[in-house]
C-alpha cells in the first residue's frame, strides 16, 4: 500500500515540477519513464488530468516516441547503432552473436546514429557509449550488461 | 607539473579518454579536459605542450610522459589534417575547456554579442544578410532572411529555437560544437534573439546524445548572467528521427506527437505555440557569432563558392581511415576530401560509394568524385549537402541492400501525416524485395480485387523497375517534408549506378 504511495507522490511530484512551463509534457515523459522504467496507463491517466487533456492525447504522444514504453522491462538495456556510417565499418555482422549473446536475459535494440560515425561500430549502455567494437568487445560488452 | 590535455567529447570518452585521463592524474599530471580537435581516428588524443600523442591508452602513459613512444605525433595544431582547415565555427576545437567561461572570454568569446547589442536589431540582421549565411541544417535557406521575417513578424511573443536533433547517420558536427564550445552556440542563439526580439530559447537536443544535453544544462546555467534578459532552455528529444524537421521539432516543444506541419504558415510567421519562430540549426547559429566579430561579415562572405559562402564543417563517416570534423570554405571536391584528406577507406579495399547528406542523401560513385562541396552543384548531380556529413562505403557495400535500408528507415520513422511517405515507403521496401527475390510472384497488394487498376498477372523485371521509379517520383512530389521526399534520392541513385546490385539475390547471402 505505501508503495503505490510512494509511487503517485513521486508522479504528482514529477508534474509539479514542470507543469507551470511551457509545452511540460515532454519533460514530464521524461522524468516519468525514467523514474518508473514505463509510462503505464494509470500515469498517462494522472498527467492527463493535471494537464487538462484527454488521456487520448497523451497516449498519443506516449505511443509515438521511440523512448516511451507502456510497460517496464527491467532487464539491462543495449543499443547498437545500425546506421548507415556503422553499417559502412561492419556493424550489421556484429548482430547475430550479439543477438545470441544477449538472449533472453538482455534486451538488445537497433538505435540509429550515437554521433560516433567516425569510430563505429558504436553501442549505447545506459550513460555510456562504446566505440571501435569488433565482435568480441560487443559480446563481452552484452555479456556484462 | 606536467599539464596533460584530453578531450572530454562523448566520441573520445567512448574511446576510453577517461581511463586514460585517470592514469595521468594518478601519474602526478594535471589533466585538463578540453574539446576535441576533431581527429576521431587518433582518439584518446593527449596533447602535452602542443606535442600530440594517439591513440593513447592506459598502456601508453609512461612512454607518453617519458617523450618517446610510438605514438607520437608531432605538433597537433600543425598536423596536415588540422594545418588543411579553414576552421571559423570550430577555431576552439581541442584548445579550450568546453565549459570554462575565462577560456571562452579569453578566446573572442561575447564579443559579438556586445557589438550586436550596441547596434540596432536591423543593423545585425542586414550584417547577417550580407554573409550570405544559409542554413547548416540541409535547406540551406538564407538565415538573415528568415530572421528579417521574424522581426517583421507581428506580435510581441516570439522565440529562437535551436534545432540540435542531429538524427543523420554520418553527422556528428552539432554534437561536437554543444560538447566542445556550447558558448558559442549560446552566443548565436542570444544574437539572434536580440536581433528578431525574441526573450525565450529553446534546443531541441536528441535523448541519443546525453553528454550534449549535461554540457548544453551547465552551459547555460553559467551563462544565464550574460545571455540575460534572453532565458534558453534545454529540450530532450524522445527517439524520433523525424523530428529533426523543424516543424515537428516544434510540435514536440509543445508536447504533442512529432508530426510534421503543413506549410505555410512559415514557423517564422507561425512558429512554436503559434507566435513568430526563428528555428536555426545549431551549426548556423554557430556561425553567428563570427559573422558579427569586429572583423564583421565581409571575410565570410569572401570564403566559398557561388551562393555557397563562408565554410561547411564538413564530417568525414563511415569506412573512411582518417574519419573526423574538417571544416573547409566551399567548393572543396569530394575526391580531394575522400581519398586526400580522408586516405580511402579503413579497410583498405576500394571506395564503392559515398553518401553525403544522411540516410536521405544520394549515394554517390567515385565517377562523380570532381563534384564540388556547394548546395547547387550538388543539387544538379541530384544529391544533396544536407547536414555535410560524408559517409564512405567499401567495395563490400551492397547498394540494394542500403537502398532497402533507405525505405525501411522512412517507414520506422515516418510522422504517418502524409501517405506517399507513410505507405510508399513500406510499398517500397517490399518492391525491392520482390527486385531481388529469386522466385518472382504477383505483388500480393496488387492483386487484391479492390486494386482495379494493377495488372493481375506476373510484372516483369523493367515494370517493377518502372513502378520503383514511379513511386519515387510520387514520395518525392507529394511529401510533405524532407523524410518521405528525400528518401528517393539514396534509392534511385544506387539504382542509377549499380544496378548491377539490384538483380537477383543469391539467398546464401542473407541480410
Amino acid at each position: 500500500m505505501s508503495d503505490v504511495m510512494d509511487a503517485e507522490d513521486k508522479l504528482a511530484g514529477i508534474i509539479a515540477v514542470h507543469r507551470g512551463h511551457e509545452g511540460p509534457l515532454l519533460p514530464i515523459l521524461h522524468d516519468v519513464q525514467a523514474a518508473f522504467g514505463c509510462i503505464d496507463p494509470a500515469a498517462e491517466r494522472a498527467i492527463a488530468h493535471a494537464l487538462n487533456v484527454s488521456r487520448a492525447e497523451v497516449h498519443g504522444v506516449v505511443s509515438f516516441y521511440h523512448d516511451f514504453v507502456s510497460a517496464p522491462d527491467p532487464r539491462p538495456h543495449v543499443q547498437l547503432c545500425r546506421a548507415e556510417a556503422c553499417q559502412a565499418r561492419g556493424a550489421e555482422a556484429l548482430v547475430p552473436s550479439a543477438r545470441s549473446a544477449a538472449g533472453e536475459r538482455v534486451r538488445l535494440s537497433d538505435v540509429y546514429c550515437l554521433g560516433l560515425c567516425s569510430v563505429g561500430p558504436a553501442a549505447r549502455v545506459g550513460g555510456n557509449l562504446y566505440a571501435r567494437l569488433d565482435q568480441a568487445a560487443l559480446v563481452a560488452l552484452v555479456e556484462s550488461a | 607539473m606536467t599539464t596533460v590535455r584530453i578531450a572530454d567529447d562523448a566520441l573520445a570518452v567512448a574511446c576510453g579518454a577517461d581511463a586514460v585521463a585517470a592514469a595521468f592524474a594518478a601519474a602526478g599530471c594535471t589533466v585538463e579536459r578540453v574539446s576535441s580537435w576533431g581527429m576521431h581516428w587518433l582518439e584518446p588524443l593527449i596533447e602535452i605542450d602542443g606535442e600530440g600523442f594517439g591513440p593513447a591508452s592506459v598502456a601508453d602513459v609512461p612512454a607518453i610522459l617519458a617523450g618517446t613512444g610510438r605514438k607520437a605525433l608531432g605538433r597537433v595544431a600543425q598536423h596536415p589534417f588540422i594545418a588543411r582547415q579553414q576552421r571559423l565555427t570550430f577555431a576552439r576545437a581541442g584548445q579550450s575547456r568546453p565549459l570554462n567561461l575565462a577560456d571562452y572570454a579569453a578566446t573572442g568569446g561575447w564579443c559579438a554579442l556586445d557589438r550586436a547589442r550596441a547596434q540596432s536589431p536591423a543593423d545585425v540582421i542586414a550584417q547577417v544578410i550580407g554573409s550570405g549565411l544559409r542554413g547548416r541544417g540541409g535547406a540551406g535557406f538564407p538565415a538573415g532572411l528568415k530572421w528579417q521575417t521574424v522581426a517583421a513578424a507581428p506580435g510581441t511573443r516570439k522565440y529562437v529555437v535551436c534545432n540540435a536533433d542531429e538524427g543523420d547517420s554520418g553527422t556528428f558536427a552539432d554534437r561536437m560544437l554543444m560538447e566542445g564550445d556550447p558558448y558559442q552556440l549560446l552566443e548565436g542563439m542570444a544574437i539572434a534573439a536580440y536581433a528578431v526580439g525574441a526573450g525565450q530559447g529553446y534546443i531541441y537536443v536528441r535523448s541519443e546524445y546525453p553528454h550534449a544535453i549535461a554540457k548544453l544544462r551547465a552551459a547555460i546555467d553559467l551563462a544565464a548572467p550574460r545571455l540575460a534578459p534572453f532565458r534558453i532552455d534545454v529540450r530532450v528529444g524522445a527517439g524520433a528521427y523525424v523530428c529533426g524537421e523543424e516543424t515537428a521539432l516544434l510540435n514536440s516543444i509543445e508536447g504533442k506527437r512529432g508530426e510534421v506541419r503543413a506549410k505555410p504558415p512559415l514557423p517564422a510567421i507561425a512558429g512554436l505555440f503559434g507566435c513568430p519562430t526563428v528555428v536555426n540549426n545549431v551549426l548556423t547559429l554557430a556561425a553567428i557569432p563570427h559573422i558579427l566579430a569586429p572583423q564583421g561579415a565581409s571575410p565570410y562572405d569572401s570564403l566559398g563558392v557561388g551562393r555557397s559562402k563562408g565554410t561547411m564543417p564538413i564530417q568525414l563517416a563511415g569506412n573512411i581511415r582518417y574519419g573526423g570534423l574538417f571544416e573547409t570554405a566551399f567548393g572543396i571536391t569530394l575526391d580531394e576530401l575522400v581519398n586526400d584528406i580522408g586516405g580511402g577507406t579503413a579497410s583498405g579495399r576500394p571506395v564503392k560509394a559515398v553518401q553525403v547528406g544522411g540516410p536521405l542523401g544520394a549515394y554517390i560513385p567515385p565517377a562523380q568524385f570532381d563534384l564540388p562541396f556547394d548546395y547547387e552543384a550538388f543539387a544538379s548531380a541530384d544529391a544533396l549537402i544536407g547536414h555535410g556529413g560524408v559517409v564512405v562505403f567499401d567495395d563490400s557495400a551492397d547498394m540494394a541492400a542500403l537502398a532497402r535500408f533507405a525505405f525501411a528507415f522512412c517507414a520506422a520513422e515516418s510522422c504517418g501525416k502524409c501517405t506517399p511517405c507513410r505507405i510508399g515507403s513500406t510499398r517500397g521496401a517490399e518492391l525491392l524485395d520482390r527486385l531481388r527475390a529469386p522466385i518472382r510472384v504477383i505483388d500480393p497488394v496488387g492483386a487484391l480485387p479492390q486494386m482495379h487498376n494493377s495488372p493481375k498477372a506476373l510484372r516483369s523485371r523493367a515494370q517493377d523497375v518502372a513502378l520503383l521509379e514511379d513511386l519515387c517520383e510520387t514520395m518525392k512530389f507529394g511529401s510533405l517534408c524532407a523524410l518521405g521526399g528525400f528518401t528517393p534520392y539514396p534509392v534511385l541513385s544506387a539504382l542509377r549506378h549499380w544496378p548491377e546490385d539490384f538483380s537477383v539475390r543469391d539467398t546464401t547471402d542473407g541480410i
